[in-house]
């Protein structure tokens, strides 16, 4: 069946899943740190934990941002192929409901126009969209507020194909440490293996949306394998030392050349902010 | 154990303050993150005045969001200090008595800390609902074309922070 989407009622949706997400912590990542509390060992740690948790109770019943880098938007859709949108352009219309949604629930402006130049735009935009086409005829948005200091953690390499496991291993963990600290931990790191250049990256950004500390199928040991030794580098709550400096590592692999091995980090700080609408 | 103090006190008192410990602070803070620091940097070489009082003065790196109506100030945590010290040094040097952000600080901006006896002091990043329920008073004090990079006035009371590096240059970030 055709699913007829008109424009507004997208714009609509993106501009609510902009306040909503940026107020109210995912169940996930509260339930990670809660347990993560628990177990951690610095007393330092734990108090930054409960402050964390704290900061959660307050943006959700006040309705104000959980942190005030309220991020770059990426828009993450699955469209079915049986959708149409009616009434204008998919890019405006989402584009008009993050505009619309930072005015409105008093988030911060966070993009300049030009790199250089670095002129506010003003109104959060623009959002960074990515499509996907999948069977069927929903439309599902997917609203990922990224943070400008955990993403200047992230990084990339290109391997040497026999390198394998344990150079894509190091990779990371030098990467955490070296930067994971001034990135908010604990931190969930999205790993992504394999795809090119260009594909690598989004693999790593996509693994963020997963639920905190879910296994991957096939490289769910490797996870857990990471994950343990993330935390015992000591780096703990906010680099202030202790066991919890990641929350979840989360690895998607891709089909890759037989001359390539693309390893990408992103780091996602315990702010793990997203929120999802299927229409 | 946990220190509340005012700015006055924080100021008088920079010797005996030691990294690791935890303070409660009250009084004037100036915010001012990346554009701020470089206009601020711009003016000291064209020999002009800061546009806040910079001596014995306490400089917060944050950029808050808008205030809902009725509010003081939106979310208000801290961004990551590294960004900032290629200025720091500089802005010691005027007088900034005490920096406030998160994460690590370089090894130049350890080495200016002790040379103007000032503290470094964290707030936890992400905890911008919480910080924002401990300012008092908020305005905006130059450069409010930064939108958010704008220097803002904020009064704080028992504003929630860590001694990260003290004024003979101990750092909890360097573990053993």
């Amino acid at each position: 069946m055709r699913n007829n989407v008109p424009k507004s009622r997208i714009t609509a949706v993106v501009a609510r899943l902009c306040r909503q997400v940026n107020y109210f912590l995912p169940g996930d990542v509260w339930q990670a740190l809660e347990k993560g509390g628990k177990r951690e060992v610095s007393e330092t740690g734990r108090g930054v934990l409960n402050e964390i948790l704290e900061n959660a109770r307050i943006a959700g019943q006040k309705e104000i941002a959980l942190c005030q880098d309220t991020g770059l938007v990426e828009i993450f859709l699955k469209i079915g192929q049986d959708v149409h949108i009616t009434g204008g352009n998919l890019n405006e219309a989402i584009q008009a409901g993050v505009a619309a949604g930072y005015r409105d629930g008093y988030l911060r402006k966070s993009i300049v126009a030009d790199p250089l130049e670095r002129k506010n735009t003003g109104d959060n935009t623009p959002a960074l969209i990515y499509t996907e086409i999948v069977d069927g005829d929903r439309l599902e948005i997917t609203v990922l507020p990224k943070g400008g200091g955990s993403e200047n953690a992230s990084a990339l390499v290109m391997l040497a194909p026999g390198a394998g496991w344990p150079a894509v291993k190091e990779f990371v963990l030098r990467t955490v440490k070296e930067k994971g600290i001034n990135a908010c931990p604990p931190l969930i790191v999205g790993i992504g293996i394999g795809g090119s250049f260009s594909s690598v990256p989004l693999l790593a950004k996509k693994a963020l949306l997963r639920e905190v500390g879910s296994a991957h199928p096939i490289y769910g040991q490797k996870e857990k394998e990471l994950l343990a030794d993330i935390n015992s580098t000591g780096i703990g709550p906010m680099g202030l030392g202790g066991t919890l400096s990641a929350l979840g590592v989360h690895i998607e692999p891709a089909p890759c050349h037989i001359a390539s091995l693309p390893v990408a980090v992103s780091m996602q700080c315990h702010s793990c902010r997203r929120l999802s609408e299927v229409l | 154990m946990v220190l509340s103090l005012t700015t006055d006190q924080l100021i008088s008192s920079v010797s005996e303050i030691k990294a690791g410990e935890r303070i409660l602070l009250s009084g004037t803070i100036y915010t001012a993150r990346d554009a701020a620091h470089q206009r601020m940097a711009m003016l000291i070489a064209e020999g002009k005045p800061l546009p806040f009082p910079v001596k014995n003065s306490v400089l917060y790196y944050c950029g808050p969001t808008p205030p809902r109506p009725g509010e003081v100030i939106g979310s208000c945590g801290p961004t990551t200090s590294s960004r900032m010290d290629p200025y720091t040094p500089l802005m010691l040097e005027q007088g900034v008595k005490a920096t406030i952000g998160k994460g690590t600080r370089s090894a130049a901006v350890i080495a200016a800390l002790q040379k103007y006896h000032s503290l470094y002091l964290v707030a936890t990043g992400g905890a911008g609902a919480l910080l924002s329920r401990k300012v008092r008073r908020a305005g905006p004090v130059a450069f409010e074309d930064l939108g958010p990079e704008a220097i803002f006035r904020l009064e704080v009371m028992d504003f929630p922070l860590i001694v990260a590096v003290d004024s003979m240059g101990n750092n909890i970030f360097e573990r053993k």
